[in-house]
């Protein structure tokens, strides 16, 4: 196998258990290179704690994680992930290019050499113009995009993602799921995704992979209907959000809608009295 | 020019203000109030206010260009031996800040960083403050007698800067701890998740989160050094400072009162301009403002 053709993440028999709180058993995913994967499930059942795991910020109690061919640790430590949250967490003592090129600098890269890259990332956003604002000065879509360009700044092979637009309203919420998908096909980067939304899982994933509580497990894994848009063939486009907009309107999309809704029923169903 | 500037500006102007509500109450009540002051039962409530104990402002502001002693050889003015103490307690204080200030920040740095030094030492922080001014001077002198590094002997003023750095160091500490230990634990995590040591974590995100945090508590030490220097200079008895003059001048203050309030005066212009002089400070910080709410 190519280094690009290795999986982004693999993840074995995973368990973690926080005291008495069994928040992971028994996980197995793999997502590919350059694969779309979201995690749906109801709250406390354990989404942030896998993406977590899978960052290195915390330890599985057993179980093994090999992220991009490697330990979790050695990934963080090499920066193959980039991370975003709910939360786009800028530090607002820098400018937005400042932001962007936080990883490049605790990484060492040189003034100019980050320089360059950051504001080739705010193009590739959509903020070039806002460089030299402070993230006080940008609202809260626009800050999350800060947060995305900064989270690709190392050119990972994988992005992180916890809820990262769960704060923005509908029609921000929409545009952004449409650059999102452009940037990861541009970038070829494999992305795990935690949401809630089912219609977001969907549109958005190669796969959408639903949990169940107590102990946070995969019940089911259903395919998604990320649309084919640029990435390989069409790379050089700008993407037409009218490409996400038809896939909302297809019946492969409510099928798909309807299969991650039954699977996360059942998994609600199963939860019954603790055994 | 910025809204933060036109509200700097503004705090200076009500400074100004209440300076002058000061004077204008400070006459009013010589004007209003019985000279002999007033008296219920044998208590006396209200002090006197005749020349002898609350001298007029413009004798207080005249007495600054008289000769401080009549029919001296080498005559000084009041003015020029009080600028000269303060320029001389400004110096020590100053420099108890920086050392009270470095002193601190590092212990605020340790204590971050190992949760043992922060249960170990935070106790004694908070309670070396208990511990009065008047105890530690003799001590602090005392000690610093018997040191001398290389040709360097203590001299007293050392003992003063000593003191007020003493003071110095508590808000500090206190302040940068809060700093340090204040960004969110997603941004730690950001940092942790870019592959940050402690020491970059330190340097690109503690350090500047901690700004909002010791600006304030600089404004507090600051004024803590100069009463530090001044405390320290009457209690070990450094000669030159403005806090002698005060107890020189008030011990000739039964025949010239205003002398004394003219020395007070100096050692309240010294806290205005180190509160100036902290003012610029955090208009040099300003890009690390925001960060507070
Ligand atoms: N640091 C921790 N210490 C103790 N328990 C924890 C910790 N982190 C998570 N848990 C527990 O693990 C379980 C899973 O938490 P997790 O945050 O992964 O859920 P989630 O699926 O992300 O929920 P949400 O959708 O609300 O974000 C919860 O029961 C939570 O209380
Ligand atoms: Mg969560």
């Amino acid at each position: 196998m190519t280094a690009t053709g290795t999986d982004a993440v693999e993840l074995q028999g995973v368990d973690k258990t926080f005291g008495s709180v069994w928040a992971l058993a028994g996980v197995d995913l793999t997502i590919g290179a350059g694969e779309f994967v979201s995690l749906i499930g109801p709250s406390g059942c354990g989404k942030s704690t896998l993406l977590r795991v899978v960052a290195d910020l915390e330890e599985p109690t057993a179980g093994s994680v090999a992220v991009t061919g490697t330990s979790a640790r050695q990934a963080r430590l090499d920066q193959r992930y980039g991370i975003a949250f709910q939360q786009a967490g800028l530090l607002d003592w820098r400018t937005v290019v400042e932001n962007v090129e936080l990883p490049l600098q605790v990484h060492g890269v040189g003034k100019a050499e980050r320089r360059r890259r950051a504001v080739e990332l705010l193009e590739l956003v959509g903020l070039a113009e806002f460089a030299g604002s402070r993230p006080a000065e940008l609202s809260g879509g626009m800050q999350q995009r800060v947060a995305i360009a900064r989270a690709l700044a190392p050119s990972p092979r994988l992005l992180l993602m916890d809820e990262p637009f769960g704060a923005l309203d509908e029609m921000t919420r929409e545009r952004m799921q449409a650059e999102l998908l452009r940037i990861a096909g541009e970038t070829g980067a494999a992305v795990l995704f935690v949401t809630h939304s089912i219609p977001e899982a969907v549109v958005l994933s190669d796969r959408v992979v639903v949990m169940s509580p107590r102990p946070g497990r995969i019940t089911e894994v259903v395919g998604g209907r990320r649309p084919p848009v640029s990435g390989d063939d069409r790379a050089a486009d700008t993407l037409d959000p009218d490409a996400v907009e038809d896939v909302r309107e297809t019946a492969a999309f409510f099928e798909a809608v309807t299969a991650v809704r039954e699977a996360l029923r059942k998994g609600a169903a199963t939860d019954g009295p603790a055994a | 020019m910025g809204s933060r500037d036109r509200r700097r500006l503004r705090s200076a102007a009500w400074a100004v203000a209440a300076f002058a509500l000061l004077v204008v109450l400070w006459e009013l009540a010589k004007l209003v109030l019985p000279a002999g002051g007033v008296t219920v039962g044998g208590t006396r409530v209200l002090p006197r206010t005749d020349d002898a104990a609350m001298p007029h402002v413009w004798t207080v502001l005249a007495r600054l260009g008289a000769p401080e002693v009549a029919g001296a050889a080498e005559p000084r003015s009041v003015g020029a031996a009080i600028v000269s103490g303060a320029l001389f307690t400004l110096g020590l204080a100053l420099g108890g800040l920086v050392l009270g200030g470095i002193a601190g920040m590092l212990l605020a740095v340790l204590m971050q960083r190992f949760a043992v030094a922060e249960k170990a030492v935070l106790p004694y922080v908070i309670a070396s403050q208990t511990v009065p001014l008047i105890a530690i001077a003799p001590l602090v002198a005392g000690w610093g007698g018997k040191i001398a590094i290389g040709g360097w002997a203590w001299e007293p003023w050392a003992s003063v800067m000593v003191i007020s750095s003493y003071l110095a160091f508590f808000p500090i500490s206190v302040g940068m701890l809060r700093g340090l230990t204040s960004p969110r634990k997603a941004d730690v995590e950001m940092f942790r998740s870019l592959a940050a040591g402690w020491w970059t974590t330190l340097l690109r995100l503690r350090l500047p989160a901690s700004v909002p945090h010791l600006v304030p508590a600089v404004r507090l030490a600051a004024a803590a050094a100069i009463v530090g220097a001044i405390v320290a200079e009457i209690s070990t008895g450094t000669r030159g400072g403005i806090g002698r003059l005060i107890i020189e001048y008030a011990q000739s203050a039964t025949g010239d009162p205003s002398q004394m309030y003219a020395a007070i005066l100096g050692a309240a212009v010294l806290g205005l301009v180190a509160a100036g002089a902290v003012g610029l400070l955090e208009l040099g910080l300003r890009r690390y403002r925001g960060s507070v709410a």
